[in-house]
């Protein structure tokens, strides 16, 4: 009771083992009623297996599931009040549209009457009226992507777990679903959990994210927060694109750290975690935070690299660049025209804000 | 389609011996039976042309009557193994280990490599007044007087559902492979039990396999003469062995060609029935 009766879904201190192999390792977080959380990890990271015990195809080894307040433990995935949408959707082949969303009413032995009118609903909630009749072969991509939606949304979980949905999908295609699967969430307002190995997926879609990996939680926050203040090596390396310098750190000042690279750089940064003079440290950069050829260098860590390519692709542009001790560099290059002039082989001068780059002691 | 002229060579080159097989040992001799099958011979002992054995197969009782308890027969043993075959399948397909389905299905093959006739006669080394069950049960004290379990319909039943069963499972076996089992999770995500599983999801995936193993059942077990014959004794009457009699016992070649041709209409009717029944088509159930 109190605080779980706002969350839709609490999972406390849950283990699964399988054999000596644990691949969800006491992991423990609460889902607020209504909002959008993805669980994001590599792939093996244990995050489907956690997503399996949330719908109830898995036992855990020990911890407890609580779905609005309830106990799950012994509760068979057909009594649970979540549905899964599958990785490969796992519509029925043998079934039109109409009746793979009217399935899990009929178990529900809702009156046909009834069922005709969620089905007419939810088909015009999810973009597809007049597909009732369609078999499933006949749907493209997207539309089966939203049959199987439907289907599980038409009995009103108190949570919808996603397993990589969009997977399956071209990119194009993708892309337009990220925004129409928030729109719609923010739509039917139904808690969604949603495992994906795809950073930009978590990051466009969700209220809070958590990144998995080997079991465990790494950090759990706002994508904003992911993004810009990795608390853990991984999460900053997983989480959208860095730059990685090792190095030893040379002196402590304030709340940033000196750290000297390998190659000879000096550079001021920020640091995330114990840090100490003398030991070695991973310093994370992002591409868009070199500024190329700056004209303010006052307190920038600025120094020399040769261009060797032009990654072009549009907005998210880059300059493939290296050091003189040949270390490879992504350096963001914004299309506004200014930086027009720059070409393979030119030598260019870069600098970054020590707020920008965030330094971790290595490990072992 | 254009078929140039060394391609339709070759079609031919490998189509003539399949058509040799099919002229040679199915069509001529089928034309001759059914041309036996018309004739008949009046009150001189000259030969005519007459309805007189189908006639017969009609009139007569013991014949349609010995029919329709073979196709009943035929059918009870097409359900039961299908009844045995779907948990076996499921079992082979979607609990075992991967590494132990080969060694499974080479399991059920087994019995196949040896003479249906060794089988039969192993059934009645069991099975008989003296054999091995009713050694056990008088030595345990279960009964006081040897019992004959041989000779009677459901002994009868039971051989031929065994050896059906393999031509049931491994079709069901195939058409289950494609089955993503995610389906059935899928299903019972959505408030499914699991009878409603098999009714709903395993049952219509698996429907054009148990069609085409039930059809080489029923026709293997219709056709079948040796188990009904030996398990089934004197009262067992199989319609093979009407056929067998009218050939080797009477002599009368006419007739027996009469219920050849009758045996092979009525049970492609059956499967014909069998199939609107289910409402497929054969087509699909070959393909």
């Amino acid at each position: 009771m109190g605080p779980s009766m706002n969350n839709d879904l609490s999972v406390s201190n849950l283990v699964k083992k399988f054999g000596d192999f644990t691949a969800v390792d006491n992991v423990t977080f609460a889902v607020p009623q209504g909002s959008f959380f993805s669980i994001l990890g590599p792939s093996g990271c244990g995050k489907t297996t956690l997503l399996r015990m949330i719908a109830g195809f898995e036992e855990p080894t020990s911890g407890n599931i609580m779905i609005r307040g309830k106990d799950m433990a012994g509760v068979g995935p057909n009594l649970r009040p979540v549905n899964l949408v599958f990785q490969h959707l796992a519509l029925f082949p043998m079934m039109n549209v109409e009746e793979n969303i009217a399935f899990g009413l009929r178990r529900r032995k809702v009156d046909s009457a009834t069922i005709k009118k969620k089905i007419e609903a939810i088909l015009e909630r999810v973009g597809l009226p007049d597909y009732a009749k369609h078999q499933i072969g006949q749907l493209s991509g997207g539309q089966k992507q939203r049959v199987a939606i439907a289907r599980s949304l038409v009995l009103e979980p108190s949570v919808l777990l996603l397993d990589e949905p969009l997977g399956a999908l071209d990119l194009k295609l993708r892309e337009q679903m990220k925004v129409e699967l928030k729109k719609l969430q923010a739509k039917v307002g139904t808690t969604f959990v949603y495992i994906t190995h795809d950073q930009s997926e978590a990051l466009v879609m969700s209220d809070r994210v958590v990144v998995m990996n080997q079991g465990r939680f790494e950090q759990l926050g706002t994508p904003q927060e992911l993004y810009g203040q990795p608390l853990t090596p991984f999460v900053a390396q997983f989480v959208g694109d860095n730059n990685l310098w090792s190095g030893e750190i040379t002196e402590m000042s304030g709340a940033d750290a000196i750290i000297r690279t390998d190659e000879g750089f000096i550079f001021r940064s920020r640091v995330q975690g114990e840090v100490t003079v003398g030991r070695r440290a991973d310093l994370f950069l992002r591409p868009e935070t070199l500024r190329i050829q700056p004209e303010d260098k006052e307190g920038l860590n600025i120094f020399n690299v040769t261009v060797k390519t032009i990654l072009f692709d549009g907005a998210n542009s880059r300059l493939l660049t290296v050091t003189p001790e040949d270390h490879e560099l992504l350096v963001a290059l914004p299309q506004n025209r200014r930086f027009d002039y720059i070409q393979p082989g030119q030598t260019i001068e870069v600098g970054w804000h020590p707020e920008a780059g965030v330094c971790f002691a290595a490990g072992d | 389609m254009v078929i140039s002229k060394s391609s339709k060579a070759a079609l031919w080159l490998f189509l003539t011996p399949v058509l040799c097989w099919l002229l040679l040992l199915i069509v001529l001799p089928h034309i001759d039976l059914l041309r036996m099958s018309f004739g008949g011979e009046n009150d001189y002992g000259e030969h005519v042309w007459t309805l007189q054995n189908y006639r017969n197969f009609f009139t007569e009782p013991i014949y349609w009557n010995t029919f329709l308890r073979t196709a009943i027969f035929s059918i009870i043993t097409t359900i039961i193994t299908f009844l045995l075959a779907m948990p076996v399948a499921f079992y082979i397909v979607k609990v075992v280990r991967p590494r132990f389905q080969g060694a499974m299905v080479l399991m059920l093959l087994l019995p196949f490599w040896v003479s249906e006739l060794v089988r039969v006669y192993g059934w009645m080394i069991l099975l008989r007044e003296s054999g091995v069950i009713n050694h056990f049960l008088l030595k345990f004290g279960v009964v006081d007087r040897p019992v004959e379990m041989l000779y009677n319909d459901a002994t009868m039943i039971m051989g031929l559902v065994y050896t059906s069963m393999l031509f049931m499972v491994v079709p069901i076996i195939s058409a289950m492979e494609s089955l993503d089992d995610s389906l059935i999770e899928a299903a019972h995500d959505l408030g499914s039990g699991k009878l409603v599983i098999w009714y709903k999801i395993i049952l219509p995936h698996c429907k054009p396999g148990i069609t085409s193993g039930s059809i080489v059942v029923f026709m293997l077990v219709l056709g079948n003469y040796l188990t009904p014959n030996l398990m089934g004794g004197k009262n067992s009457l199989w319609f093979t062995e009407q056929i067998y009699n009218q050939f080797i016992a009477s002599f009368n070649w006419n007739q027996g060609a009469a219920f050849g041709f009758l045996l092979l209409l009525l049970s492609s009717l059956i499967i014909w029935i069998g199939l609107k029944l289910s409402r497929q088509k054969l087509g699909e159930v070959a393909s």
